[in-house]
Formats: C-alpha cells, sequence, structure tokens
C-alpha cells in the first residue's frame, strides 16, 4: 500500500487546484447570455418608455423573441451536436407553403396539415442529415444549397397555388370552419391562460379597462411553446442519454463512435428535430398572419445561429446550452421591439446584431479557454 | 501452466499484397503484462486492431480460455471483455470527466419519457474510481481538456477496467508523456495486472517494458522472434531484437554507447 500512498501524494502536486465556486460558475455556457440580458435589461430600464416593462409590453417584445427562440433551440442542439443549419429561415417559408396549401388548396382538417408540414420539414432534415454524413461535405455547405433551394421552391409553389402571387390568403378562414379545427386552432393561435388573466384582472393584479376586461387577454400562444420546448430542451441536453450523446458527436465524432455513440442517428435526428422547429414556427406563425409568403422567416437562419452563439455555443460544437440561447432569443426580441420605446432609430438592431455576435464569439473563447484548460 | 486468457496462433493479415503479419503467436496470462515491443512498421498497430475485431484476420486462430473465438467487430471483442485503449483515448476535451467516463454507456434511471443519466451515481463512480488510481479528482464535473496526458491516459484505462475488461491492450501510453506522468501510468498498469486482468502493453521504448513487463515479445517486419520471460531477456538484447540487430549495434559503436 506504501507504493499507492506515494503515487497519491506524487499525483497530488500535479492535479488541479480546487474548483472555486466562481470557476464553477463560469464553467455554465449560458453565462454570457445572461450578463447581456442583464446589460440589454438595465439600458431599457434607463433609458425607454417604462410602458415596455408593464404586462402588455413584455408580451410585445416576448412574441417575436419567442418565434425566433423556438429556431435557436432547435440551431442550438444541432449546434452543440458539430454540424449547422442554414436552411432553417427557407424552411419556414417552406413549410408555410405547405401549411397554408393543405389548409386552402387541398381543403384539409386544420391537424391533417400540420401533420403534413410536419413531416415534409422532417423529411427535408433527414435529407439534410444524411447528405452531411455521407458525403463528408461541411454541414455549412450542404444546407446553404438547401437556404437557396426552399426558398425557390416556396416561391415557386406559391405562385402555382395561388395561380401567379406569392402571397397565399385565407387561412384563419379555413383552419377555424370545423369544430376539430377550432380545437386545434387554439393550440397554435391566439392567447393562452384566458380564464387566467381574466380572473387576475377581475381581482385588480393585473390592469384592465374600464369595462373591466384585462388589457392582455392572455399569453400569446407562442411564447408557451417556447418557454416549455426551452424546458423540455435544457432537460434533454443536460440530464438525457441522448443529451450526452449530442455532445459527444459534437466534440469528437470519431472518439464517440469509438465509445459505442449512434453518432450518425444522433447527427440526423438533430436534423430532423431543426426542422421541426422550423415547421413550428411556420405554422404560429401562418396562423397568425392567417396567410402565408414566400419571404416568411427570411435570414431567420442567422438569427437563431447568433442567439445560439450569444447563449454560449461554440461554433466548432461540443459546449453549448439550450437555455442560453433561448435568452439570446429573448435579448433579440427586447432590442428589436424595445428601440421603438425609444428616440433610438430601429435600424440600430442590425448594428446591435453584428456587434452583440462578435462580443459573444469572443467572450465564448475567453471562457472555454479559462475554463477547460485548453493550451 | 495455466489456460491463457487470450492466445493468438499464427496470426497472418494481409491487405492486398502487402504482408502485415506473417504469423504471431502470443499468449496472454491473467495477471500479467505482456509487453509488444517493436519499431515503427513492424505490425504493431494492425496485430492489436486484430485481437481488438477491428481487422478480420486472413489466416490463424483466436483462443479465449481455451475457447476458439472470432470477432468481426469491435463491438464483439468489447463484450468479451477484451478492450483497447487507444493513442488518441476516445476521450472528448470539451466534456466532464463523469460524461467521458461513462460515454456510450450511460446508466439511467426512470420510465420513458422521464428517463435520465443518474448524474450522481455517475459522479460518485467516478470519484471512486479516480481516487483508487491516486487521481483527486474533487469535482467530476471538470472538463477532461484540464487533465494532464497522464490522467487522461489512467481515466481512459480505468473506464476500460470499470466495465468489466479482462484483458486490456494499451497502445503506446507513454509514447506522448514527460518521465513523471510515465510513472504515474506504469504504477497504474501494476495496479491493474495485481487486479488479475491479462494486459498487452504496446511501446517501443525498452526502457518502459522492462519496468512493468512479464513477458516480451518482440515483433520485426510482421513476424515475431519469439517470447521471452522476465529475466530470460536483458534490455539490450531487447533493443538489437526491434531494430534487427546488426544495425544498431554498428550505430550505437559509433555514437559511444548512447542508442
Amino acid at each position: 500500500m506504501t507504493d499507492n500512498s506515494k503515487l497519491i501524494h506524487e499525483a497530488a502536486d500535479e492535479r488541479l487546484k480546487h474548483a472555486s465556486t466562481l470557476t464553477r460558475l463560469l464553467r455554465r455556457p449560458e453565462l454570457g447570455a445572461i450578463l447581456g440580458l442583464v446589460i440589454v435589461t438595465s439600458f431599457f430600464l434607463a433609458i425607454a418608455n417604462p410602458v415596455m416593462f408593464e404586462l402588455s409590453g413584455i408580451m410585445n417584445f416576448m412574441a417575436p423573441a419567442a418565434q425566433l427562440g423556438i429556431l435557436a433551440i432547435g440551431a442550438s442542439l444541432l449546434m452543440v451536436g458539430g454540424e449547422f443549419d442554414l436552411s432553417v429561415g427557407s424552411m419556414v417559408a417552406f413549410a408555410g407553403l405547405i401549411f397554408a396549401a393543405c389548409v386552402v388548396t387541398f381543403n384539409m382538417p386544420l391537424p391533417v396539415a400540420i401533420l403534413v408540414a410536419f413531416a415534409c420539414a422532417a423529411a427535408i432534415g433527414f435529407l439534410n442529415g444524411q447528405l452531411v454524413i455521407h458525403t463528408g461535405l461541411p454541414s455549412f455547405i450542404v444546407t446553404l444549397a438547401f437556404l437557396f433551394v426552399l426558398r425557390g421552391l416556396s416561391l415557386v409553389g406559391l405562385k402555382w397555388a395561388t395561380g401567379g402571387a406569392t402571397q397565399l390568403r385565407g387561412v384563419r378562414e379555413a383552419a377555424t370552419d370545423t369544430p376539430l379545427d377550432a380545437f386545434f386552432y387554439k393550440l397554435f393561435a391566439g392567447d393562452a391562460f384566458e380564464g387566467l388573466f381574466a380572473w387576475l384582472a377581475a381581482h385588480d393584479w393585473i390592469a384592465k379597462f374600464p369595462n373591466g376586461l384585462p388589457k392582455v387577454t392572455g399569453v400569446p400562444v407562442e411564447i408557451v411553446w417556447f418557454v416549455g420546448l426551452a424546458i423540455v430542451g435544457a432537460i434533454l441536453l443536460a440530464r438525457t442519454r441522448y443529451g450526452n450523446w449530442i455532445f459527444a458527436a459534437g466534440g469528437d465524432p470519431n472518439a464517440a463512435r469509438n465509445s459505442g455513440v449512434p453518432t450518425r442517428r444522433v447527427k440526423t435526428s438533430l436534423f430532423v428535430l431543426t426542422a421541426c422547429c422550423a415547421a413550428l414556427v411556420a405554422v404560429l406563425t401562418v396562423l397568425d398572419a392567417g396567410s402565408t409568403d414566400a419571404r416568411r422567416g427570411f435570414q431567420k437562419e442567422f438569427e437563431a445561429i447568433i442567439a445560439a452563439v450569444i447563449g454560449g455555443c461554440l461554433l466548432t460544437g461540443g459546449y453549448g446550452s439550450v437555455v442560453g440561447a433561448a435568452v439570446g432569443a429573448v435579448i433579440f426580441g427586447m432590442v428589436l421591439i424595445g428601440l421603438t420605446y425609444t428616440t433610438i432609430d430601429q435600424d440600430w438592431y442590425l448594428v446591435f446584431l453584428g456587434g452583440m455576435l462578435l462580443m459573444a464569439v469572443f467572450f465564448n473563447n475567453i471562457i472555454r479557454k479559462r475554463v477547460t484548460g485548453e493550451r | 501452466m495455466a489456460t491463457p486468457i487470450l492466445e493468438m496462433r499464427d496470426i497472418e493479415k494481409h491487405f492486398g499484397s502487402v504482408v502485415a503479419l506473417a504469423g504471431v503467436s502470443i499468449e496472454i496470462h491473467a495477471g500479467e503484462v505482456h509487453c509488444l515491443l517493436g519499431d515503427n512498421g513492424a505490425g504493431k498497430s494492425t496485430f492489436i486492431k486484430t485481437m481488438a475485431g477491428v481487422h478480420r484476420l486472413t489466416k490463424g486462430q483466436m483462443f479465449l480460455n481455451g475457447q476458439p473465438v472470432h470477432f468481426t467487430s469491435p463491438r464483439q471483442a468489447l463484450d468479451a471483455g477484451i478492450a483497447t485503449v487507444y493513442q488518441d483515448l476516445a476521450m472528448i476535451p470539451l466534456m466532464s470527466v463523469t460524461r467521458n467516463f461513462f460515454m456510450g454507456r450511460e446508466p439511467v434511471k426512470g420510465i420513458w419519457p422521464l428517463r435520465f443519466m443518474d448524474m450522481g451515481f455517475c459522479d460518485r463512480v467516478t470519484r471512486e474510481e479516480m481516487q483508487r488510481i491516486g487521481i483527486d479528482v474533487r469535482d467530476p464535473g471538470q472538463a477532461v481538456g484540464t487533465l494532464s496526458g497522464g490522467e487522461r491516459q489512467c481515466v481512459a484505462i480505468s473506464r476500460a477496467v470499470y466495465f468489466g475488461a479482462k484483458v486490456l491492450i494499451l497502445d503506446e501510453p507513454t509514447s506522448a508523456l514527460g518521465v513523471r506522468q510515465t510513472s504515474m501510468v506504469l504504477k497504474y498498469i501494476d495496479m491493474v495486472r495485481k487486479r488479475g486482468l491479462g494486459v498487452v502493453f504496446i511501446t517501443h521504448n525498452v526502457r518502459h517494458a522492462m519496468a512493468v513487463g512479464d513477458r516480451f515479445t518482440v515483433l520485426n517486419r510482421g513476424r515475431t522472434l519469439g517470447t521471452a520471460a522476465r529475466g530470460e531477456i536483458s534490455a539490450d538484447e531487447l533493443q538489437n531484437l526491434m531494430a534487427g540487430g546488426k544495425e544498431l549495434a554498428d550505430l550505437s559503436a559509433e555514437l559511444g554507447g548512447t542508442v
């Protein structure tokens, strides 16, 4: 046993220092995003019209944040798995077209149309994944091709479905014409928790109009989907076997495969998941607007990736956080809508977007080097 | 003598017209370290890959506990208790020690869809296994990237041992390490042997081999020149066998006996 204790003694001077609480905190990938959220919130608290942080204002900026956030959750999981999907924005338009055409042109029941839209998106996600895996090409290039292919298909399809226009109207009317449709319509459009809000207004907990109706009738349903998905995604990544496989597949696919991780299946499923997130956004926004057009989801792929990077995802994969990406999306919504509550020109939004991306990547690199001891 | 835990008899492996292995035989016994020495290109890597089920044999036989076996995939070899720690270690620097330790074999609890990784159990096992080999991982959540090369090697070995390896194949575990880290790995190999595993230790460093080896087999140009037990052969003799004898002796004389 002397051997062993000597060994321990020898190892002692080369082991790491005890991890302090600060180091543990710094190790969280979403730290940067939460810091960003604090900064942005304080900025708007200081200069914006206080209406912004009333309940109606919060719903105002959370709705676009939720739409982007759903995409960002998919994008962040895929990025942790070591791949990109640049086609999600076009996928929103394409799935929107499929969905709207099913509802309006083919007069399908709403649940069937939703299923068809998701199935088409999943099939294209599967194709993306298989192409990336079997050609060995970077996913950046493969999905860049689909960015154009899907956008083009959406334009062609819209013209075909409408006889020449690039906008397809009348979705809301066609989607609420039977009781079954109306039931599903409630899941994907309008407000949730209306009863609760009415009750809160009746007890004077929230602002109401003179006639007793609450000023905010409920939570826009996309926010509920966003929060739900963020929770499920975060648990999936951090606490399940599949989550460990995602980290492994992104960190080093070879090492993962040698350890028995089905890397290909994991990556393909992540492409499918990302595409389904895009389809969900398509259904939500098409029902909300009552129509679809070919520019839907334009450049959303970049915003989703930026939100994921702000949330702590590394471009090289193997590290990141779903919660961080969700917070990144909230920052976006806050700035996009928040600027309208100030005297600042809203187009500064784009400048902010680029600046935030640079800062986030810079910050992520420093943190990663500190925490993982990369030399 | 007891039945060897793993026996490779007259193994041949051809890649097209190239004969990588031309009849290699070794026996691996439980509780022994069998050193496989050879220069670069001698066929060491090919040979361990046939043992690990990566390559199929062109000719020859394999016996596991006296029973003939035939592996067609690494998974089969692993399930039979033959674990290989390759030079790249199959470790992911950005992931925590725990997540690496259980990668691909994560224990879960609960019923789907509420089936989660048992992180408490994972952390506890990782900390215990690391302590057993003298590495004090106070925080199993730290990334593998923060460990030294020797520590990573030890984590990879203890992972194989924990998951029930009976034969442990180590592919040049000390080749990229400094002196102190090498001694740490060699001591751990000794501990593994004392637990009754058969260890195959691949190296081209004779001194590392002499430090822990019970038997020594030299591979040269895809052939073995026989196996010697500890005490039957000197370091110089091993070195000469590896280099094919004469040239190295000449070179050694030229350089004043320093090779």
